[in-house]
């Protein structure tokens, strides 16, 4: 087994071992610790695909941001009080006959795509190329992204104050 | 190929999470996964073409999903203030 299998199979571990324990804890502070260590693992597949740039932001937005807000919030609303309860909805059955047959749609597809050979990323740094992409040809969409971002604070500002 | 199964592993564990747990946090968590499974396919493919637009994706798609975590969060919490509940099948109030 060379290297790069052996590093991608601890990642792919990483990354669906800690999904699957995120989406069963019942407790929603062991649930966020999993869900960290699910995003490791996509933050190493990332640095596999040679996604540098990728492997850094996963880990500062995702796991230093998005992860602790999840936390404040869990702080905030005391969740622990839920946790002796039932974890799962009582049409549990539906829900998982929904995802098994999307699994199984999905992995037919998945066995039977014809991709087109592979080709070369060019020379340059990955960090250059993604700049280079983002600020050309796709300035627009990155300044309307910077607007949504301005929204979405206003927004859950506005949500989440106490009523005047 | 590898990566593509990855992500259809993410995928369906964040489809189950959703459909399934009645904690409205570990049902925000689990979007955030299959947002995670959408990435790593979108940079998979980019890798696999050459072409790095698919990492520019992978950009926007992390950007929508901090709005998106911040205002359910918010959402989360106004709820909790007005319902005291976090779990989804208590909070029927527009249920027929």
């Amino acid at each position: 087994m060379t290297l790069e299998a052996f590093f991608f199979y601890a990642f792919a571990t990483l990354a669906l071992g800690g999904a699957a324990l995120a989406v069963t804890r019942p407790s929603a502070v062991h649930a966020a610790i999993a869900l960290m260590v699910s995003l490791l693992g996509v933050a190493g597949l990332y640095l596999l695909l040679t996604a540098e740039f990728l492997f850094v932001a996963q880990i500062i937005l995702y796991i230093g941001g998005i992860l602790l807000l999840f936390l404040f919030v869990i702080m905030l609303v005391n969740l622990d009080a839920g946790r002796g309860l039932r974890q799962f909805h009582r049409r549990w059955p539906v829900g998982a006959a929904v995802t098994a047959v999307a699994g199984v749609v999905l992995a037919v597809l998945w066995s039977r795509v014809q991709l087109p050979p592979a080709q070369r990323m060019p020379e340059t740094g990955n960090v250059e190329l993604v700049a280079d992409t983002l600020l050309q040809d796709y300035l627009v969409p990155f300044e309307v992204v910077s607007l949504l971002l301005l929204v979405a604070v206003v927004g859950s500002v506005l949500l989440a104050r106490k009523r005047a | 190929m590898h990566y593509v199964a990855v992500s259809l592993g993410l995928l369906l564990i964040g489809t189950a999470g959703l459909l399934l747990r009645r904690n409205i946090v570990i049902i925000l968590m689990s979007i955030e996964l299959i947002l995670n499974a959408v990435n790593l396919n979108l940079v998979a493919f980019s890798r696999h073409h050459g072409n790095a637009a698919g990492q520019v994706f992978a950009i926007f798609v992390i950007a929508v999903a901090v709005a998106e975590a911040a205002v359910g969060l918010g959402i989360l919490l106004a709820l909790f203030r007005n319902r005291e509940t976090v779990q989804v099948d208590e909070v029927d109030l527009l249920k027929w």
